[in-house]
């Protein structure tokens, strides 16, 4: 190999500099800022556990939308056994009514801009075009 | 084998930037469509396909006609056709890029296109007709690779390669077939609901496509030291004769068939290309002057010493292609549209934006021919040195 | 297939291809993914409705059952006739039954509007021809659309003989100009959108919004719904006592919307 130095070098200087965020924050002892959502006042409960609704939302709200729009069942039986009409504006935004205090803190902190609010709508915002 | 596309004269890099600049400027409007919508297209609640699915259509015939020089030269053993089957390929594998980019900039939400893949369902035929395109896109690329770089290295093309080249035959006509099939099995838009769309389809290609590459191999001829033979091209030039008086007949037939029978629902559309409806003629010009071409260019084409004359031939070809896509690129379309089913003549003209993301994919289309035809000289010349 | 098991066999066949790649694809859900309609809900064998074009042509120019959908559905008014958006509206009765139609008809009748919407037909053409199953018919015979699905291919226009489809060329919501009602989603640019005779409605045990309006306005049997594969139900004898017509049944497309003459 030609200019094998050269080359090992960059690598490992790209390298670096790729996992430098992981670096970073472990030589300093803690991760970086972590978004903090605003829960609900009064409502202690979600509809699941909170660290399912942390992990997995996004998969059962694609399940809510395929049952109540494509199979016209409307009712979640949670794992408790309560009874939840599935619905994001109806359901969740109830509780969950500040998207912007809520749902849009993780999601900007991860760069995700989901489809949901191009049609769905947050209570606060009605009537703005939400974006 | 890509690297002979990067050593040209500074003709050759003037043509590609140009074509990259088209394809750009394309591809910027195309940010702005996919921001504001299809709002920015002339399409409408009463026209909703135009252009794009126009030039789609036209497109996958020219990709189609591939197989008239494939057909001779593998099942016939027609040997003068040897040098332009490379040519044949490379032009459909930019025709069918082109219509693939097409469906692309057509569709209101693009970022969903899997669910074509995810939610297959065999009863529509857009999702056969994406099945199929890519199919034949995937069988040009590997027919065209195996037998261009046995070529070069001046060997036969494997064995294993033949069923995939006799595949193609069919595939080809298939891919025109269903595009037709998009239009005529919809008991909504009587203009379409004729058997005969499918084989005028084909008669329409197999007459466009061969243009197109005399055109194209003349080109060659007069800039390049590739040489696709008098014999072959003359040859390009009676298939281009048939395909088009079939053509031309399968018209009159179809127009017989709805002016006699005098249905009104039928008639009316045909009012509308040839004559104007209520008023509303914005086709109308257009598809006189398609008609007069393409019988002024069958004429001529009929007497040989005309046909093998190579400076009126590239006219008449490019006369045939006009034709050709103002019937099925504007006329064929829209005027299944009009009337409206509710009897509105709401009428449609391509926008400026639609125009420059057309210029734009047809830009990237022939950038992708341009390359690979290079790379198919630079090696015919390295092949003849 | 119930939920549970689905949602078990989908992280399943995810695992299996998240497994090689170890990358965690599919998750598994909660559990208890028990979806049961809501109770009370309106349920038919075939849902239909029936027009009485006499009585409505009696409320000449009313809007009220438009009015009525277009809010509870947060469909824009968009003043462009190309651009335009709508689930029911009104059309000349000699353009919506073109084959019967003759010079000596009644113009009382031939020349006034009658109400057209989505025929939700038995045998949709727009079903057939859409290629990722984002319209499709339900069980009780309504044709069903899921904007999350649609391409926007605009396929299902093309085939619809009824110009009941409308496509979002732009972002509605500019055009939504009664105030958005947040309990029903608008949709977005680049999808689909037609009249779903109120599925939403019909699961909490309400009628079509259009029909609840017209019941008020214009007094029961102007607008009729109710379930055409029962023997003896309202909308059937509706249609036995009178004569009804369909739009271009010669399609074969089975419209489920009646046109009491």
């Amino acid at each position: 190999m030609y200019d094998a130095g050269k080359i090992m070098t960059g690598l490992v200087v790209f390298l670096v500099i790729l996992t430098l965020p992981f670096w970073y924050s472990g030589a300093m002892g803690k991760g970086g800022a972590r978004p903090e959502v605003k829960l609900p006042e009064g409502e202690k409960k979600c509809v699941e556990s909170k660290e399912y609704m942390r992990d997995s939302h996004m998969d059962l709200l694609n399940q809510w939308r395929d049952a109540v729009v494509r199979e016209g069942k409307h009712t979640y039986v949670s794992e408790g056994g309560a009874r939840h009409e599935m619905s994001l504006t109806n359901s969740c935004m109830k509780c969950h009514a500040d998207r912007a205090q809520f749902c849009d803190r993780c999601h900007v902190y991860l760069s995700l801009n989901p489809f949901c609010w191009d049609c769905h709508l947050d209570r606060k915002q009605t009537g703005q075009g939400a974006k | 084998m890509l690297e002979k596309a990067l050593h040209g004269s500074s003709r050759y890099w003037t043509l590609i930037i140009a074509l990259s600049i088209l394809a750009l400027v394309g591809v910027a409007v195309y940010l702005k469509q996919l921001t504001t919508g299809l709002v920015i297209t002339g399409l409408s609640r009463d026209v909703p396909w135009g252009f794009y699915i126009a030039q789609l259509t036209f497109l996958v015939g020219v990709a189609a006609s591939a197989v008239m020089v494939v057909l001779p030269y593998y099942l016939h053993d027609f040997k003068a056709f040897g040098r332009l089957t490379i040519l044949g390929e490379f032009l459909a594998i930019s025709a069918v890029t082109m219509c693939l980019l097409f469906v692309v900039v057509d569709i209101g939400q693009p970022y969903r296109m899997l669910n074509l893949f995810l939610h297959p369902s065999p009863s529509s035929l857009l999702f056969w007709d994406a099945m199929v395109l890519q199919g034949y896109l995937f069988l040009n690329i590997i027919i065209a690779y195996v037998t261009f770089t046995s070529e070069k290295k001046g060997v036969h093309p494997p064995s294993w390669i033949k069923p995939f080249i006799i595949l193609s035959i069919p595939w080809a006509i298939s891919i025109h077939t269903v595009t037709a099939f998009l239009y005529s099995g919809l008991g909504a838009r009587p203009f379409w609901l004729t058997a005969i769309l499918a084989p005028r389809f084909l008669a329409s290609a197999f007459a466009s496509g061969p243009s197109l590459l005399i055109i194209l191999c003349l080109i060659l001829r007069k800039f390049t030291k590739f040489d696709a033979g008098d014999e072959a091209i003359k040859k390009l030039s009676q298939i281009v004769t048939y395909a088009m008086a079939a053509n031309i007949f399968f018209v009159l037939v179809e127009l017989f068939t709805a002016l006699y029978s005098d249905i009104p629902e039928h008639k009316h559309h045909f009012e509308y290309l040839f004559f104007g409806l209520h008023g509303h003629n914005a086709l109308v010009p257009y598809m006189w002057t398609s008609q007069i071409l393409a019988v002024t260019a069958l004429v001529l084409l009929l007497f040989p010493k005309i046909r093998t004359n190579f400076t009126y031939l590239p006219v008449i070809c490019a006369g045939i292609i006009t034709a050709i896509w103002i019937e099925k690129g504007l006329g064929m379309v829209v005027t299944g549209f009009i009337p409206s089913p509710l009897n509105k003549v709401n009428e449609y003209a391509p926008t400026l934006p639609e125009g420059l993301i057309t210029i734009g994919i047809y830009a990237g289309g022939f950038l992708i021919l341009s390359v690979l035809y290079k790379i198919a000289v630079a090696v015919r010349e390295e092949l003849e040195a | 297939m119930d939920q549970t098991r689905r949602g078990f066999l989908k992280a399943a066949g995810c695992a299996a291809i998240g497994a090689g790649l170890a990358l965690p694809i599919g998750r598994a859900v909660a559990g208890a993914v028990v979806a049961d309609p809501l109770p009370g809900g309106l349920t038919a064998k075939r849902w239909a409705m029936a027009l009485n074009v006499r009585k409505c042509l009696q409320r000449d120019g009313c809007r009220a059952c438009i009015d009525a959908c277009h809010v509870e559905h947060n469909v824009p008014s968009i003043a462009d006739v190309k651009r335009e958006i709508k689930w029911v509206w009104k059309e000349p009765f000699k353009d919506t039954f073109q084959t019967e139609v003759h010079q000596h008809m009644d113009s009382a009748l031939s020349e006034k509007n009658v109400l057209v919407l989505c025929n939700h037909c038995d045998n949709p053409p727009c079903v057939r021809v859409c290629p990722t199953k984002a319209t499709w018919k339900r069980p009780d015979g309504i044709v069903m659309m899921d904007e999350h699905r649609c391409i926007g291919c605009r396929y299902c226009i093309v085939a619809c003989p009824y110009g009941s489809r409308s496509f979002n060329w732009q972002d509605p919501r500019p055009f939504i100009t009664t105030g958005i009602r947040v309990e029903y989603p608008t949709r977005t640019k680049g999808v689909v959108e037609k009249c779903t005779f109120c599925t939403e409605r019909l699961a909490k045990g309400l009628l079509p919004a259009c029909v609840e309006v017209c019941n008020k306005v214009a007094g029961r049997g102007t607008m009729i719904f109710g379930d055409a594969g029962e023997v003896n139900s309202e909308i059937v004898r509706a249609l036995r006592a009178g004569f009804s017509l369909r739009r271009k049944p010669a399609l074969g497309t089975e419209p489920q919307v009646y046109y009491i003459v």
